[in-house]
């Protein structure tokens, strides 16, 4: 008896070490090449690190510069301008199109279809559209005033990404029409999820459609729009390909109107090798996402506890 | 009848939008047969005769087929890796109550949510160190481990695996690396099969990773040899051949797409795990 459960635990252990063997490739290239280089970034943050030769520790002198440089500042308010924007019309057509094809009178059909298009703009390069577009909105010669003006919508053509007035917000509207599509079909993917048993109990009591989205749709949806919203913030505060290269470097053209953080850190880290300063912006910027998400949390889930799912 | 005009109006916001969607790519194709005085002067809907001086002009800038091939190098086996290792790795999470296995879970939930560019500067310092600068050592190894691979194949082995099936292969005497690749792989394998698909396009897609570790412009790959359109000065000779060059690196996608959307639509779906 006694060595029976010897033979077993042994067995077990063979097991355990089994579970080792098949964890490790992932667990060692994680440690290397993720945790690592997050460390390293934090370290290098509290030195004065220029690329090359020793990192001599600088205390929090390059978190007191990050906190005291007003362009940091400013890149933090374009990338919120231009995310701000952005998730608000991202957001707002894909939750309008999920309440329009989960409508069971109107009975919409084509989803799979429809669904296909609206997401094709989130599979091609950012290197790509930003070429593409910056193409189509030249100001003397692009192909989108031209269209404008043969419409009869505007007069004289627009120098959409010359003027700080307008190139953030363009920005804006592009990754909009990259990132609705996606949000869109995580929506519906939440909706689908719904009982359609909700709804059409909802329809014999003669609820009307406001009411059938401000009670059932949108609480039912809570948890995925707060993970879309999430996501998004934590992409979005770290926009870098589109601004970039529509504006033509880390400068953030017009008058620095789209420079976002990660274009400021990238200027620091890879064009001036102020590396100890890059990687403070960069642990500042993750501080910000942070608080951000969990005030996004609690708006969320704060005044009903212990719904969470 | 009421219902119907509605019902019309709709359809027709939503045909809109999908000219929307698409409209940049049409005018993208349309432009790149036109000559660059052609566009600069109007636009249609009708191509040009351009194509061939166009083609000639993006080939005597850079070679394209190289920046293809040279993505294609780095996002197969990066993808391969990333499928292979996770499937493992989720395999062993999910059967096996080793210790450190809930460590080892938490971790790759607090990872996915921590933002990339946390690590770039880490990242590039280790590289420099390592003497993998310029080279696509880095651009590939760190496939092995994606955490959001992992969390959702867990996800779905969880739904899927019966720990019996198991059980009785192993009494027929297999032994465990047997049984991943005979039962668990197959198993697994649509669940694979959409995460593939998103590692594939995220990295073929990737910029800021290879535009700081790639110095050479032969090794470049696709995404940052189009950026490098942004040093061609003059967009009024050359607007047609931009197009070209841009549509040539959208087209291998969009080819993909057309046979592919169900997975990418279904991995998002899914449990709307990046990458």
């Amino acid at each position: 008896m006694a060595s029976e459960t010897k033979v077993k635990k042994k067995k077990k252990k063979n097991l355990n070490n089994t579970g080792y063997l098949f964890v490790a490739p992932f667990v060692i290239v994680f440690l290397i090449f993720n945790v690592y280089p997050v460390l390293r970034t934090l370290y290098l943050s509290f030195t004065d690190y220029k690329g090359f030769g020793d990192a001599i520790f600088s205390g929090g002198a390059n978190y007191s510069r990050v906190l005291h440089d007003k362009f940091f500042w400013r890149a933090l308010g374009n990338t919120a301008k231009i995310w701000g924007v952005n998730i608000v019309l991202q957001l707002g057509l894909a939750l309008l199109l999920t309440i329009v094809f989960s409508d069971i009178k109107y009975k919409i059909r084509g989803l799979g279809i429809f669904r296909a298009l609206y997401y094709l703009p989130n599979l091609i390069a950012a290197t790509s559209v930003a070429f593409l577009f910056k193409t189509l909105l030249d100001w003397r010669y692009g192909t989108i005033n031209q269209m404008l003006m043969g419409i009869g919508m505007m007069k004289n053509p627009v120098d959409w990404l010359g003027s700080p007035g307008t190139a953030p917000y363009v920005i804006s509207v592009i990754s909009a029409w990259m990132w609705f599509g996606n949000s869109f079909i995580m929506l519906m993917a939440g909706v689908q999820g719904i009982s359609r048993d909700y709804f059409e109990a909802a329809a014999i009591d003669g609820a009307g459609r406001f009411k059938v989205f401000t009670k059932i749709t949108m609480p039912l949806l809570r948890p995925i729009m707060l993970y879309v919203g999430i996501t998004s913030l934590i992409g979005g505060l770290q926009m870098f390909d589109l601004p970039f290269l529509i504006s033509g470097g880390t400068g953030g053209k017009p008058s620095g109107s789209t420079q976002t953080v990660v274009m400021y850190l990238y200027k620091f880290g890879f064009e001036t090798n102020q590396v100890g300063f890059a990687s403070a912006i960069a642990y500042v910027l993750f501080a910000i996402i942070l608080v951000f998400s969990v005030i996004q949390f609690k708006a969320m889930y704060g005044k009903k506890k212990g719904e969470v799912a | 009848m009421a219902t119907k005009v509605k019902r019309s109006l709709i359809y027709i916001a939503l045909i809109l939008l999908a000219v929307i969607c698409l409209l940049p790519f049409a005018l993208m194709m349309i432009n790149a047969t036109r000559t660059g005085p052609e566009i600069v002067k109007s636009f249609t809907l009708v191509p040009g005769v351009a194509l061939r001086d166009n083609w000639e002009t993006v080939s005597g800038y850079f070679d394209l087929f190289r920046g293809m091939l040279n993505s294609v190098s780095v996002a197969l086996p990066s993808t391969l890796l990333t499928s292979y290792f996770s499937a493992l790795a989720a395999y062993a999470l999910v059967m096996y109550a080793f210790k450190g296995n809930k460590v080892i879970s938490t971790t790759i939930v607090i990872f996915m949510m921590i933002p990339g560019q946390l690590s770039l500067i880490g990242f590039y310092d280790l590289i420099t160190n390592l003497g993998m600068i310029d080279t696509y050592w880095p651009l590939i190894l760190p496939a092995v481990a994606s955490p959001g691979v992992v969390f959702f194949l867990r996800q779905y082995l969880e739904g899927s695996l019966q720990p019996a099936l198991v059980e009785a292969a192993r009494i027929d005497g297999a032994t465990e690396i047997h049984i991943f690749h005979k039962i668990i792989l197959p198993l697994m394998s649509p669940g694979i099969a959409t995460m593939a698909i998103g590692a594939f396009v995220g990295s073929w897609n990737n910029y800021l990773i290879p535009l700081i570790l790639l110095n050479s412009p032969d090794k470049f790959t696709l995404p940052v040899m189009i950026a490098s359109l942004n040093s061609s000065q003059d967009i009024t000779r050359n607007q047609g051949a931009i197009y070209l060059a841009v549509a040539i690196s959208v087209i291998p996608i969009l080819i993909a797409f057309a046979f592919l959307s169900k997975y990418i639509i279904g991995s998002i779906s899914a449990g709307g795990v990046k990458e």
